[in-house]
């Protein structure tokens, strides 16, 4: 049981200090969890915190490899909504 | 002929006192000396004196539709990008290596590439170290305001006597369309709620600040349709709770930056649109025009960046004598703020007599004469001392019959620098002209054949005879000239070209 970090991670270092089992690593070319020590926050948060201030959708895993922030969660825009926000933001 | 240097008793006249030396006359004088020596807090100021950011704080507990968390680009200049993410001592060997070597620095800021308070082990201990080590350096940071709150206490303690907020919506719903989420009490907050903790938080850093007597500058980016009217309303709230100064800097959104805005296609304001914003909430309160949205890791004067003369590897191995640079630091602001006097005197002279002009006609009901924008070739110091050619931005002023004023600087290589990749659409001449669109003089020290005729073509008259003289009277110089030549009296027709 564990989160997976994977490629598109910016390494923005938002998620490292806020991690309660010191389990993410600061690695090239991008940032890593340490499978070992994660415990996805079971019984320290409501939340995972990682993922909760992760600012790029779809980089951190859950244990069956689906996204955390899944496209659309993190822009408050869902991929069917996005032309249609795309045209209004235009027009501004 | 008028008579060039009119003096008149009591000193300056009306509204004719508008050098900007003297725009901040009427603060009482312990604030006075807070800001005299802080580019970003004083307009004139940043002729004179140099910055520094370090970034030391790359987290962020908020986002932004204007910002994009990748930040590390060495060919943009924006806030917050940086090309070296620096530990607490690294920030202070390279502050102490840019004091010693630029002894016009004096505001060391922390402003990223994060939000410095969201990362406050890293800020506060960069700050613990410089009070300690480097007293004769300004401590300031900048910050979203949701940490803010909870930290004023300890901000105080290292003795940081400016802060910047960055405020762009007092009003949640418009917050919403600004930010997404925000990071809070361990969750993340989407939407209007998101935008309501962090307004709420804004404002209570805000007056926790201003009543321990730490001046407070609030940043607002534009945006075109979002919180372009919606500005006023804040410029209003933030002055009423005793902000010092109001910064309306333009959103930067091209979709190479990956930001939000930049994909999604929001535009970002015109030259007008901003001016003309920053104009409205002047009635308000002090608006600062000068502000050149500097790197998370910018160094020297607004404007440059000497941040590749100070990499870590450049540094590392550096033997600094503090107290050595101290005392070579004291004796070179000593020399700038004599230079200042009496330039300050000189522009008095010249500013009054620009003041006089419309008295001195004859009465009643001579058209007024219109104002008249002017660019600027600079490389500090207050005086126009830069080649056309080299200049890689622009202060732009606009000259009437009652004053000079100072209205914003103007890139001309706008955010990006790098050419291969960015496409070749323009020449930098035409950036340049196009840069200046709206300005019909360009003061600078020297010109080419070229860049002459070309700029004439597009109605912007060139103009090299002011070398080395002080900015506001060689724009008062030439306003009187065209005034002279019966140039600007038409007040609603299309501005005259000067074009020969």
């Amino acid at each position: 049981m564990a989160f997976k970090i994977i490629e598109g991670c910016v390494n923005c270092w938002a998620c490292e200090p806020l991690c309660p089992s010191q389990a993410i690593v600061a690695a090239k070319p991008h940032f890593l969890i340490d499978a070992h020590k994660c415990t996805e926050c079971e019984g320290e948060y409501a939340d995972p915190q990682c993922a909760s201030i992760c600012p790029v959708e779809g980089v951190i895993l859950d244990s069956l490899g689906m996204p955390l922030n899944p496209p659309g969660s993190l822009t408050g825009i869902p991929p069917e909504r996005l032309a249609a926000a795309r045209a209004e933001i235009r027009a501004r | 002929m008028l008579e060039l240097k009119v003096q008149t008793q009591g000193g300056c006249a009306s509204s004719g006192c508008g050098g900007s030396a003297d725009r901040l006359a009427h603060l009482p004088e312990a604030i006075r000396a807070k800001v005299n020596n802080h580019p970003c807090f004083s307009e004139d100021a940043h002729h004179h004196y140099a910055r520094m950011h370090v970034a030391v704080a790359p987290a962020c507990n908020i986002q932004c539709h204007y910002c994009n968390r990748k930040y590390d680009c060495a060919n943009e200049s924006r806030p917050g990008v940086v090309s070296e993410l620096l530990t607490p001592d690294q920030a202070v060997k390279k502050v102490l290596a840019v004091a010693a070597a630029i002894p016009q620095m004096t505001v060391l800021g922390i402003a990223g590439p994060g939000d410095p308070l969201a990362n406050p082990e890293r800020t506060l201990e960069t700050f613990r170290q410089l009070a300690e080590k480097a007293p004769d350096i300004r401590l300031c940071v900048s910050t979203n305001g949701l940490a803010l709150p909870d930290l004023v206490d300890e901000l105080c303690q290292y003795n940081i006597e400016h802060v910047t907020i960055t405020i762009n919506c007092v009003d949640p719903d418009v917050g919403a369309k600004i930010y997404p989420w925000i990071f809070w009490n361990n969750r993340r907050i989407k939407g209007r709620k998101a935008a309501e903790i962090l307004i709420r938080r804004q404002q209570e850093g805000l007056e926790k600040l201003v009543a321990r007597g730490v001046l407070v500058k609030v940043n607002s980016v534009l945006i075109p349709g979002v919180n372009d009217e919606h500005l006023k309303e804040v410029s209003r709230v933030v002055k009423a709770k005793g902000a010092f100064l109001h910064n309306v800097m333009p959103l930067i959104a091209e979709p190479e930056h990956g930001t939000f805005y930049g994909l999604m296609g929001q535009r970002g304001p015109t030259s007008a649109e901003l001016q003309s914003l920053q104009d409205a909430c002047a009635g308000d309160m002090a608006m600062m025009r000068h502000c050149r949205q500097c790197r998370a890791d910018a160094v020297g004067m607004l404007g440059e960046d000497r941040g590749q003369e100070f990499t870590l590897d450049k540094i590392e191995h550096l033997e600094i004598d503090y107290a050595a640079a101290m005392q070579k630091r004291a004796e070179v602001q000593a020399e700038i703020e004599a230079r200042r006097a009496a330039q300050h005197q000189q522009t008095k002279v010249a500013l009054v007599s620009l003041a006089s002009i419309e008295r001195a006609r004859p009465q009643p009901k001579q058209p007024e004469s219109r104002p008249v924008l002017m660019a600027v070739a600079t490389t500090g110091g207050g005086v126009i001392d830069q080649h056309f050619g080299h200049a890689r931005e622009f202060l732009i002023y606009e000259a009437s019959a009652q004053d000079v004023r100072f209205i914003g600087a103007r890139k001309v290589d706008l955010y990006c620098t790098g050419s291969e990749t960015c496409g070749e659409a323009e020449t930098r001449l035409e950036q340049t002209i196009r840069a200046l669109d709206g300005c019909e003089v360009v003061l600078c020290a020297r010109i080419g054949y070229e860049p002459w005729g070309k700029l004439e073509a597009a109605g912007i008259a060139p103009n090299g005879e002011h070398a080395l003289e002080p900015i506001e009277d060689a724009v008062a110089a030439v306003y009187r000239e065209l005034l002279d030549a019966g140039r600007l009296e038409s007040v609603t027709a299309e501005p005259e070209r000067l074009s020969a």
